[in-house]
């Protein structure tokens, strides 16, 4: 089978199954591309795992565009990108179709309320779970508060300032407390 | 002009998009207001189908938002621009930049990136939940949907410390669809 089309099935076939996140993913993927095809090997796929993390985008997404252009350059990555994206694609366009007539039904509507209440609370578990991971020092700990802080003024105030704005300044913060520890070391050492 | 708009709003989603599924929300939330496509119902409504179909959570909303304010070629659009930076930039430290996440100054601005992400996704939960329960600024108090709340919450965290097996987000949102289903009818 050409390498092309190989590509897309194989990733439409593991876009298909990734349910709840991008994490319950890596695993199939593992399976797949590491085990089954061999396109890549497993200290390849702990790379892709890593830069996934440290860039934007759907760890998915990231992974089917490392394997495609690993065997098969630029069309590679697009034909197992396309492959990944299109199920849920389809199936989120259908549900679009009818959602709104569907949710007039009473029980429907019911159902959807109490989802509501999970789906709050899978939220607060998915930071919780986030913050046990993360390495407690001083400037992790100030920079959780200042994320708290700021949206809970944001939202007091019904401030238009977005999240992306936290995210630039906070991103700013640590090249700027990183400059400034550097220099205090490099003071340090010429004494 | 909407597909504009759509494409403009998702490729910020996809370009802000650090740190996993749930870290995407607030961001969603975001974008999706500031324009006027979704109200908190319906973003919410979304989240959980989300998480109960295949594919990553922004895809969906992206393809479902799109759908909604611009048919078929407004969801093509918004999901390509929502995958568009993901794609590049993996394109981009695989040809020429493979030592990019060693540099120093990078790895600076992803230490104060990720715990700010963390209090931004943890308040966000926390002000749905309060809002849910009209626990918040002009709200009408819920006491239903507050009892229902803790109820859910002491079974989800409680699972996981008696039995040691955390029940999975997908049996959450159908158990919590059931429980609606029985609460909010009497």
């Amino acid at each position: 089978m050409p390498i092309l089309i190989d590509l897309f099935f194989t990733f439409a076939k593991i876009g298909m199954f990734t349910f709840g996140g991008g994490y319950a993913m890596i695993s199939l993927i593992e399976n797949t591309c590491v085990e089954n095809k061999k396109w890549i090997t497993h200290d390849e796929m702990m790379t892709v795992t890593v830069i996934a993390e440290s860039t934007p985008g759907p760890i998915a997404i990231n992974c089917a565009t490392y394997v495609g252009y690993k065997k098969g350059e630029f069309p590679g990555a697009i034909a197992a990108t396309l492959g990944m994206v299109l199920p849920s694609f389809v199936i989120i366009y259908l549900i679009s179709k009818f959602l709104n007539h569907f949710l007039e039904i009473t029980w429907v509507a019911n159902a959807f309320k109490g989802i509501k209440i999970a789906v709050g609370i899978l939220i607060v578990d998915a930071a919780i779970k986030m913050l046990k991971k993360m390495k407690k020092k001083p400037m992790q700990v100030i920079m959780v508060c200042f994320a708290v802080v700021s949206m809970i003024l944001i939202n007091v105030f019904a401030l238009n300032i977005s999240s992306m704005v936290l995210m630039l300044a906070s991103a700013v913060i640590g090249i700027v407390v990183f400059s400034i520890n550097n220099n205090l070391r490099m003071e340090h050492m010429k004494e | 002009m909407i597909y504009l708009d759509l494409f403009i709003g998702f490729l910020e989603v996809g370009l802000f998009s650090f740190g996993g599924a749930y870290a995407v929300i607030p961001l969603i939330r975001d974008v999706v207001m500031a324009n006027g496509w979704l109200d908190d119902e319906m973003l919410t409504y979304m989240i959980a189908i989300s998480e109960s179909t295949p594919g990553p959570i922004m895809v969906n909303m992206a393809t479902y938002v799109g759908s909604e304010k611009g048919g078929l070629l407004g969801a093509a659009i918004a999901t390509t621009a929502v995958v568009l930076p993901a794609f590049f930039i993996i394109l981009i430290i695989m040809v020429i930049m493979n030592r990019f996440l060693q540099n120093q100054y990078v790895k600076a601005a992803l230490s104060g990136l990720k715990p700010c992400i963390i209090g931004i996704i943890l308040v966000t939960g926390a002000l749905m939940i309060l809002k849910n329960c009209g626990l918040l600024f002009d709200g009408k108090t819920d006491i239903l949907t507050i009892g229902l709340t803790c109820g859910i919450a002491f079974i989800y965290f409680g699972s996981r410390i008696i039995m040691k097996k955390a029940i999975n987000p997908i049996m959450l949102i159908w158990m919590s669809a059931v429980v609606g289903i029985v609460a909010y009818a009497l």
